[in-house]
């Protein structure tokens, strides 16, 4: 969502002008302390810069590149940039499974020919309370399922990461159950928000990112963003995915981004915006309540958090 | 061979030395920007695993202490305990200014509603006692027995301080199983020369 300059009132500047002061005040002490700590931000004069919202900056490809969960490949934020170097990610294809008039197996080089990818830029929001915003290029994920057409019993779509223990240190312990295993209500796969990545920063996809293929759903804690995908079913039951069936208790299937529901371990109603020293507020669905909030209309958010 | 105690008391300033050092390292390398890309929450990691080795340490000490040749080992516990409550005080500042920027009321309904913050918090007043009664006079005041009972805190707070760690991990446990482990081995140990051998 673009929101222009020209929108801005000046009254809301008024009303949180304390919360301005305080932060000048620190931003002072930290300017001193050292550039660094606040620098790493991409320029704004990037070639994505018109389509980065009023408030975001893009982080840094480094960032974006090296600070990763993927516990496939070990559970440090570092440890899938350097543990990733022996994962091939070509050739690689998809299996379309379960209610749908088409399964079978897409190759992943069909399916770049067949779609347009385009550029999408997205805040990404860790159930951790850290963020970042990402230039992603990819397809929606809707162009697919209108192509292998499920069946109306279809009602929720399940993701699952391959699981190649060889490659994957992370796999040859049972730090969680492998493989990893996502799900989207049917509606929430088809929004045109949910997209599938193949590259950012107009790269292919690194390994640590979720080569060759990755769901991102912008509006959901990063984990339901799986990463590496090799089948996709349709199915007419909620899913059992990975951090649920891990923890019940702390995650459930919906994970929408929600300040209002705090995690036991992590509150959810402030984030670190990664390159920034101030924590920002979360935003309700990470900001895109406007374009998603009607899936959610007549549910308790607190129940189905 | 007898570990005499002039040697370690004469080891002492080199000890306190690099015993502060990583706390050092890490504050000029956060300054420079070269603590990865997540600072704040490395420098916080790093101060809290320290001050949780070091609360070990002190413990180990006390077990090894009761074998006569290592007797002298006593002499270099309380530095090692103030420097691991220098850490705690490090990383809980980090906490407060770095990670919350002094937002107090967020602060305290962190401390309230999330266990593993609870928890630490805790451990941060539980170590006032300790700290409080450190010096050679206050243990001459308060009586060495008395001290020594307010000491036993030392393994609550280790216990404690595991147990952040433990509740903090998201999926893989093992580094705070394995304090939690060594912690629960020293306990048992020292349980077993005051209770079982006396």
């Amino acid at each position: 969502m673009k929101i222009f300059g020209s929108e801005i009132t000046p009254y809301k500047k008024y009303l949180t002008r304390r919360q301005f002061i305080q932060s000048s005040i620190a931003t002072s002490i930290v300017s001193t302390l050292s550039s660094n700590l606040c620098a790493t931000h991409e320029k704004q004069d990037n070639q994505y810069s018109d389509q980065v919202s009023q408030n975001d900056s893009l982080n840094t490809y480094e960032e974006i590149t090296t600070y990763n969960n993927f516990y496939e490949f070990g559970v440090e934020k570092s440890d899938p940039s350097s543990n990733a170097g022996q994962f091939e990610s070509r050739p690689w294809s998809i299996n379309i499974e379960g209610l749908v008039q088409k399964p079978g197996v897409i190759d992943f080089e069909d399916l770049l020919k067949e779609n347009t990818i385009e550029d999408r830029i997205y805040r990404l929001r860790c159930v951790e309370a850290w963020s970042m915003v990402i230039p992603w290029q990819g397809f929606s994920l809707q162009q697919l399922i209108n192509k292998v057409q499920p069946l109306s019993n279809a009602k929720y779509v399940e993701f699952e990461t391959v699981y190649r223990p060889e490659e994957m240190p992370g796999q040859r312990r049972n730090i969680l159950q492998w493989p990893y295993i996502e799900g989207l209500r049917m509606d929430e796969a088809m929004h045109p928000l949910t997209i599938l990545s193949t590259g950012l920063y107009g790269y292919d996809l690194l390994n640590q990112n979720g080569a060759p293929l990755r769901l991102v759903v912008p509006w959901k804690y990063g984990f339901k963003s799986i990463k590496s995908i090799v089948a996709i079913r349709f199915v007419d039951s909620e899913p059992k995915t990975t951090w649920p069936l891990d923890n019940p208790r702390e995650y459930s299937f919906y994970s929408n981004v929600n300040p209002n529901v705090d995690h036991p371990r992590w509150t959810q109603a402030t984030e670190r915006r990664i390159g920034e020293f101030f924590r920002r507020p979360t935003l309700m669905f990470n900001g895109y309540e406007e374009e998603v909030s009607y899936l959610y209309k007549n549910m308790d958010l607190t129940k189905y958090y | 061979m007898i570990l005499s105690t002039k040697i370690v008391k004469r080891s002492k300033p080199i000890i306190l030395l690099l015993l502060l050092l990583p706390s050092m390292l890490w504050g000029v390398m956060f300054v420079q920007g070269n603590l990865g890309i997540n600072p704040i929450e490395k420098l916080m990691d790093e101060l809290g695993q320290m001050a949780l080795r070091l609360i070990i340490v002190t413990l180990i000490i006390s077990s090894l202490s009761q074998y006569k040749f290592l007797r002298s080992l006593q002499n270099i516990r309380r530095m090692i305990g103030l420097t691991a409550f220098y850490y705690v005080v490090c990383h809980f500042l980090t906490y407060i200014v770095l990670d919350h920027f002094f937002n107090w009321k967020f602060i305290i309904k962190d401390i309230v509603k999330r266990p593993f913050i609870t928890f630490g918090f805790i451990n941060f007043i539980l170590f006032l006692p300790l700290v409080l009664t450190s010096t050679n006079a206050m243990v001459k005041k308060i009586t060495f027995k008395i001290w020594k009972k307010i000491h036993y805190l030392i393994y609550i707070i280790a216990l404690l301080a595991a147990l952040h760690f433990y509740l903090l991990t998201k999926a893989d446990k093992t580094e705070p199983l394995v304090y939690l482990g060594i912690i629960l081995l020293l306990l048992l140990w020292r349980f077993y020369y005051k209770i079982i051998r006396k």
